[in-house]
């Protein structure tokens, strides 16, 4: 499942994390550590305010944490600190190696263009410059993520939501990236289209042997998408383990109120 | 015969003359004096120098004079003029505390040391249209100046700033240099690069258009923005100018401008290590200019957003927004540009526009061509179009 | 061609204009905009910030293209100014006569005579040579402002060469037009690194910026920009391998001159029908004179 490399993909050391203006000992991240290894993917459950969606954004070198840092290994295997590198090659690194996948589609895709354009766009960027090839890849990308190719041309904002969130996916993986961060991606979605939408994303990022961390609030995601999950309450990680062991047998005495409080469907 | 059009030259000559003739008026009257519209209209005068960045009240009068009023064009008149002056030195900051004011209201006090002094302005008289003006009658109120009731109280020299004993108490914020104390920018020199500090804002807003900041300070109190704005001190008068020659080591006064002030009291509530105070807006201008300092003090306020962590949401708090597009010379011109020959571009335009209408033509017609053929047996229940 | 014909004006018998500076900048001025053009040239198709002056002339109407002439100009240019192809429309003779009052430099209208070309969207018909140099009147030197208009952000965009957003534009004017819609001010990529705008010449013109033996210098007054491309420099019309940028011809020939391969103007007669000319007047004259001394 881990590959022949047991060298991990991403590293968090002690990250903390104050937003301006919050009150001394108001840390919304405080002393989080992980691994991520590659094509495993890591669920990071926790209720609104628990820090999850700060702590992704520290992952993605969005929000610069004040203490701690986080190293990613390149394809090249060399070691790079994700808020230390030049802005540069920290944009590239996000159209290339990795993927970060909003809660609300509209904040990923550029809804002005066209979902040819969406697509497209990320590998115009590597240099591809045949307009009948972006297109062709992007129908294929289309069709992988169950979208109807024909609509190619139409702008998202004429797109359901849970076909925007596929137009996402599609989006972040036609550079295959090494590393997806994903937040809340099925949140706001009917039940129905979430479950079509979690089998898809099951069955692409382990296709595509791509490593992921997937905040969500929902246990049932993390069980079902998650090799590993990490549960955050008040800004640190309370309890970590193999999905299935933290989700049974609870440790910590808020990941047992955690799972005592799903209501049983 | 088509003959290519000539005689640009000629045709601009003659429009000078019209415009020459336009700006002279019915020759039957005596000209407009610059002198006159530097006594008569001081605030139309006050207006362009603030609007050029350059303090000369007749050089203002006359491109009003030569303008015929437009005081856009006679902004512009002057900062071309200021681009060929020579920068001599730089002055020491001006103390206006130590104003001789004309005029100082502060609508946070009852009174205050230095008193309510409403000096001249438009603000108590009641907007009724003077018809008497009309036949070049003095108007009466001249006849009661209080500069000839020997009566009146002389104003006195120094008028203290009405937030010093709110400030002693810690409950304004102290104006302060910013860390290091930073040469500012400037802003008629280097071409201001965003985001600005606060200073290069304030000087980007001292010159800009009024009408373009009055309506952005406007909508921070129509709710585009939180702000509770009240009026610490605004005041109007003479302020010593002084300046370190190299030659000597200590300053020399050369003389006095009229500069209008305005401090904005905003509410504040504390932050990290910072406890609750109210916060300043600043309006500076040149001349006497009320409307435009206060609007320059709340829209000053507006953008003050990373001092005090604010999201900035509304426009008036965009600094690129706001600034950008508020200098009135560069917004004239390019507004004004698109008067100028564009039939070039145009043309190419206009062949793509009929390309695609071509195309678009050839694409209906071949798919009404499509349709127009029978249908196949078996595949519709009627044959289309059959005739 | 007919060579004994004079096409220099004299220099005005009025000295320069009282009370200024030679070329009406300040040297001072000059110098600080000669750094920048400096810096301009180094880094081809570079934006590079710098102190724009307010001009006799409105911002919008040239002020960035006059105070690159302003800086460069010398007592031995011959000065040539063309607005929209022609010597002869307003802005053209307006600046042309700017600087004879404040240079006394000579004149031209002939492009192959002149040392110093300015320019307001247009290029010569006339092959430039080495030793010219073509100035650009620029009135939006960012290339993606109608994409991000926010400075701060394109510069960012530019410095980390993220040029997505002008990608996405064009792979979707291919798919809603199955053109790039863009007819002027096309952008173009500089020496395989920066996208710049190539000012508001049609995109019939972009293929004569390639390699042009000419030093391009653009000035853009009120955006307060500078960016050059040095000679011989590689200059390409952004577009896509299958989808290559073309010119198109507009199918007439000149009514005065014949020519059918310079851009023609399209003028509306009074009987109803259409004339096309040449845009470039100067080029117009030199094809009849030609066609004259052929006769």
């Amino acid at each position: 499942m881990n590959g022949t490399t047991r060298m991990p993909l991403l590293q968090a050391e002690a990250l903390c994390f104050r937003f301006p203006g919050e009150t001394q000992g108001r840390d919304a991240v405080r002393h989080a550590s992980l691994d991520l290894f590659p094509g495993e993917v890591l669920a990071v459950v926790g209720e609104s305010g628990s820090g999850k969606t700060t702590l992704l954004n520290c992952l993605a070198g969005r929000l610069a944490p004040r203490e701690g840092r986080v190293r990613y290994r390149c394809a090249s295997d060399e070691w790079v600190d994700v808020h230390a590198m030049p802005e540069r090659q920290r944009r590239l690194l996000a159209r290339t190696e990795w993927g970060f996948v909003e809660q609300h589609a509209a904040a990923g895709l550029r809804m002005g263009v066209s979902a040819g354009a969406n697509i497209g766009e990320r590998l115009m960027g590597l240099g591809e410059r045949h307009y009948g090839r972006l297109r062709d890849s992007a129908a294929d990308w289309m069709s992988r993520v169950e979208l109807d190719a024909a609509r190619i041309d139409e702008s998202p904002r004429h797109y359901s939501g849970g076909m925007r969130q596929r137009l996402q996916i599609a989006r972040n993986l036609v550079t295959r990236p090494r590393l997806v961060l994903m937040d809340e991606p099925t949140t706001g979605l009917d039940v129905s289209v979430q479950a079509k939408l979690l089998d898809l994303i099951r069955l692409l990022v382990a296709r595509m042997h791509v490593a992921a961390v997937v905040v969500t609030h929902d246990l049932g995601v993390a069980r079902l998408l998650a090799h590993r999950t990490l549960v955050m309450q008040g800004g640190r990680i309370v309890e970590h383990g193999l999905t299935d062991r933290v989700l049974d047998d609870p440790q910590h005495p808020y990941t047992q109120l955690l799972v005592s409080s799903v209501v049983a469907p | 015969m088509y003959i290519a059009v000539k005689g640009g030259e000629a045709a601009i000559a003659a429009s000078r003359a019209l415009v020459a003739a336009a700006r002279r008026g019915d020759p039957a009257l005596p000209p407009l004096e610059v002198a006159q519209v530097q006594a008569q209209m001081g605030l139309a005068v006050s207006r362009v120098m603030a609007e050029a960045s350059l303090y000369d009240r007749e050089l203002a009068a006359l491109a009003l004079v030569q303008a015929q009023g437009d005081t856009v064009e006679a902004a512009f008149l002057l900062r071309a003029y200021r681009t060929t002056l020579p920068r001599l030195a730089y002055s020491e900051p001006v103390d206006t505390d130590g104003m001789r004011a004309q005029r100082r209201v502060s609508a946070i006090f009852k009174d205050l040391p230095g008193g309510q002094l409403l000096g001249p302005s438009y603000d108590y008289t009641q907007r009724l249209l003077d018809f008497a003006l009309l036949h070049g009658a003095d108007a009466p109120a001249t006849e009661a100046a209080p500069q000839s009731d020997p009566h009146a109280a002389t104003a006195p020299d120094d008028i203290p700033n009405a937030l010093a004993t709110l400030a002693a108490q810690g409950l304004v914020e102290r104006c302060a240099p910013s860390p290091g104390d930073p040469v500012p920018p400037d802003i008629t020199r280097d071409p201001p690069k965003f985001p600005l500090p606060r200073a290069g804002r304030l000087q980007m807003l001292a010159r800009a258009d009024e009408g373009w900041v009055l309506g952005m300070g406007y909508s921070t109190q129509r709710g585009y923005a939180h702000s509770h704005p009240f009026v610490g001190d605004v005041r109007f008068g003479a302020v010593t100018v002084s300046l370190v020659p190299d030659e000597l080591d200590f300053a020399i006064e050369i003389g006095e401008v009229e500069l209008t002030e305005c401090q904005m009291v905003n509410q504040f509530a504390g932050s990290d290590g910072a406890p609750p105070q109210f916060t300043l807006g600043y309006g500076l201008v040149l001349g006497h200019g009320e409307r435009k300092a206060m609007a320059m003090s709340l829209v000053d306020r507006a953008l003050r957003t990373d001092e005090f962590d604010e999201l900035p949401e509304a426009p008036a708090q965009d600094q690129e927004f706001v600034l950008a597009q508020g200098d009135n010379v560069e917004a004239s011109g390019f507004v004004q540009h698109l008067k100028l020959p564009h039939y070039v571009t145009f043309e190419s335009e206009l062949q793509l526009v009929r390309q695609l209408r071509a195309e678009r033509e050839a694409r209906d017609d071949g798919a009404a061509a499509l349709q127009a053929l029978p249908a196949q047996p078996g595949e519709h229940g009627e044959p289309h179009g059959a005739n | 061609m007919d060579l004994t014909r004079t096409t220099h004006t004299t220099p005005h018998a009025d000295a320069p204009v009282e009370g200024y500076n030679y070329a009406y900048l300040d040297e001072r001025t000059k110098r600080m905009l000669r750094r920048a053009l400096l810096k301009a040239v180094a880094i081809p198709g570079h934006q590079v910030p710098f102190g724009s002056r307010e001009m006799p002339l409105a911002y919008g109407w040239g002020t960035g293209g006059i105070q690159v002439t302003a800086a460069v100009i010398g007592r031995g240019d011959v000065l040539k100014v063309i607005d929209q192809g022609s010597d002869d429309t307003t802005n053209a003779v307006n600046i042309r006569e700017f600087f004879a009052r404040t240079t006394n430099v000579a004149t031209t209208t002939r492009t192959p005579e002149a040392t110093l070309i300015q320019t307001r969207h247009r290029i010569p018909e006339t092959p430039l040579r080495e030793g010219q140099i073509m100035v650009y009147q620029v009135p939006q030197p960012e290339p993606l402002y109608k994409l991000e208009p926010r400075r701060a952000e394109t510069l960012a965009l530019h410095a980390v060469e993220d040029y997505g957003l002008m990608n996405v534009k064009l792979y979707e004017d291919i798919a809603q037009w199955g053109h790039v819609e863009t007819t002027s001010d096309y952008p173009v990529r500089v020496n395989g690194r920066y996208i710049a705008s190539p000012s508001p010449i049609p995109a019939f013109d972009n293929p004569k910026m390639d390699h042009m033996p000419a030093l391009q210098l653009f000035g853009a007054g009120r955006e307060k920009r500078i960016y050059a491309i040095p000679p011989y420099t590689s200059v390409q019309s952004l577009d896509f391998e299958d989808h290559p940028f073309t010119v198109q011809t507009q199918g007439h020939a000149c009514a005065l001159c014949g020519c059918t391969t310079s851009y023609l103007d399209e003028i509306a007669s009074d009987d109803g029908s259409t004339l096309w000319t040449c845009s470039d007047t100067d080029w117009c004259e030199q094809q009849q004179l030609t066609q004259g001394a052929a006769r």
